[in-house]
């Protein structure tokens, strides 16, 4: 298995390097998404604490809809996704490494927007800031494991783009709520967000399990 | 190949192997039916070449020996198996798209095809590059390709894994008269070593020289089954057309 996977991965990692299309398109639109709300609301207000959790998540998921509506697309632009079907490596190492690759996308362009977040709304974390390592990664990977299976699944539809986002936002708001409120919880230190993280952890368990089981059937239909 | 359709006048090949057949197949995509009743049976060492207009089911045809395409009626079995999945590692499939990645070289393509052929004893990407007439040395994109190149590359990705039963969809569009004639040298060499061909194409002529059987399809059935150049010679192939693959 572990053979297969890793040479997937490097080759999306090694076209994402070269084109940097993900990157790009995820950094500007969730700059973007950050400096509107930073106008909209009142950056220096206590009420930004409790909000940043929320604009955070939410800059995240549409930056990474932007890149998972693009994640199956140079396997559909020349039929590579054919050649991939004919190998005998399961399909299951396709999703897994697509997933791990966006996972990673994701996670460079929540660094490098981190800074400016915080300047931007003027953060200070009062709760333990370790934590903020635990829910920003299962959230984006509960976030990525749908999207790259949802794309997948909507490959075949002439409105895969608007499709994916139907399916994914209401799949994904349990996990949203959780980030959201773990989040918040740990820039204001108004309580513990150990339950909204075992709840991300679980989530994640459940629907990395079902997208590995499923995702020969979706691959392989025709 | 015996093709078991009524109209089809077949000759008979007496009792060889085959490697797939084709019951009564029937592809519908909706209301359309792509194939119509189609039997087929394919033999080792030889190369079919699928004619017929546009739509006649050439390329779903061979989709559905490629197990990328389910039967909607009839029963498909290849190397033994009604599985796609148990023979797919024995089967090169090349389409009219070239299914490689246009930001990886072609070295970078091939060696990402090869590693996914776990205990497959397969060429090496400069060997299956060289055997295809490219340079493995060159370090150009695969998006910066000629036609040609492109068509060519995705030839050296289908022998890659040194596949028993060879499923090419229009191998010679986009290709010069010369690297026509290379690849049918190339074709040869395969058939020679006892490998099967079924090939789609609009240029009979560019395929007459390997091609055992002429099946032409028309609206999804089989309208004649002719024998081609090697069934006029039997066990020849003509000596210009290079050695056999190893």
């Amino acid at each position: 298995m572990t053979r297969a996977l890793f040479t997937h991965l490097a080759k999306d990692l090694r076209i994402e390097w070269r084109t940097l299309d993900a990157m790009i398109s995820m950094i500007f639109f969730s700059g973007l998404v950050v400096v509107l709300f930073s106008i909209a609301f009142d950056p220096r207000g206590a009420f930004s604490q409790q909000i940043a959790g929320g604009v955070l998540s939410v800059a995240t998921m549409f930056a990474s809809v932007t890149a998972l509506n693009q994640a199956w697309a140079r396997e559909i632009r020349h039929q590579v996704m054919d050649a991939q079907r004919m190998v005998p490596s399961p399909g299951a190492e396709l999703y897994l490494a697509k997933t791990v690759a966006n996972f990673l996308f994701v996670s460079i362009v929540q660094i490098i927007l981190a800074p400016f977040f915080f300047v931007f709304y003027n953060l200070h974390i009062a709760g333990q800031a370790w934590q903020l390592a635990l829910v920003l990664p299962l959230g984006t990977w509960a976030l990525v494991a749908n999207g790259v299976f949802f794309a997948a699944l909507s490959i075949g539809s002439r409105n895969r783009e608007f499709l994916l986002s139907l399916i994914l936002f209401p799949i994904f708001i349990p996990a949203l709520l959780a980030m959201v409120q773990a989040t918040g919880y740990i820039l204001t230190g108004d309580g513990d967000p150990a339950l909204w993280i075992k709840m991300l952890l679980g989530y994640d368990i459940i629907f990395t399990t079902a997208s590995l089981l499923l995702f020969d059937v979706i691959f392989h239909a025709e | 190949m015996n093709a078991s359709s009524p109209e089809a006048g077949r000759p008979s090949l007496g009792a060889r192997l085959e490697i797939a057949r084709l019951d009564k197949v029937s592809k519908l995509f909706g209301s359309f039916a792509a194939l119509r009743q189609v039997s087929l049976s394919l033999e080792p060492g030889r190369c079919y070449v699928l004619l017929g207009e546009n739509g006649a089911g050439k390329s779903t045809l061979l989709r559905v020996l490629a197990g990328l395409l389910r039967p909607t009626h009839g029963k498909v079995t290849v190397f033994g198996a009604t599985q796609p999945h148990e023979a797919r590692a024995r089967i090169g499939y090349m389409s009219h798209a070239p299914m490689l990645y246009d930001e990886l070289t072609a070295q970078e393509n091939l060696r990402y095809f090869a590693s996914l052929y776990p205990g497959r004893p397969c060429l090496t990407p400069a060997e299956a590059l060289r055997q295809v007439g490219l340079d493995p040395a060159l370090n150009r994109l695969f998006g910066q390709y000629s036609q040609g190149m492109r068509q060519r590359t995705s030839l050296a990705r289908v022998l890659l894994s040194v596949p028993e039963l060879l499923l090419l969809d229009e191998p010679f569009s986009n290709m010069d008269v010369e690297s026509a004639r290379q690849m049918v040298a190339l074709l040869a060499g395969f058939r020679q070593s006892d490998r099967t061909i079924v090939l789609t194409t609009h240029q009979r002529e560019h395929a007459a020289p390997i091609a055992d059987f002429f099946i032409t399809l028309h609206a999804g059935r089989v309208a004649s089954f002719d024998p081609g150049t090697l069934q006029s010679r039997p066990g020849q192939v003509p000596a210009e057309l290079g050695r056999p693959t190893p």
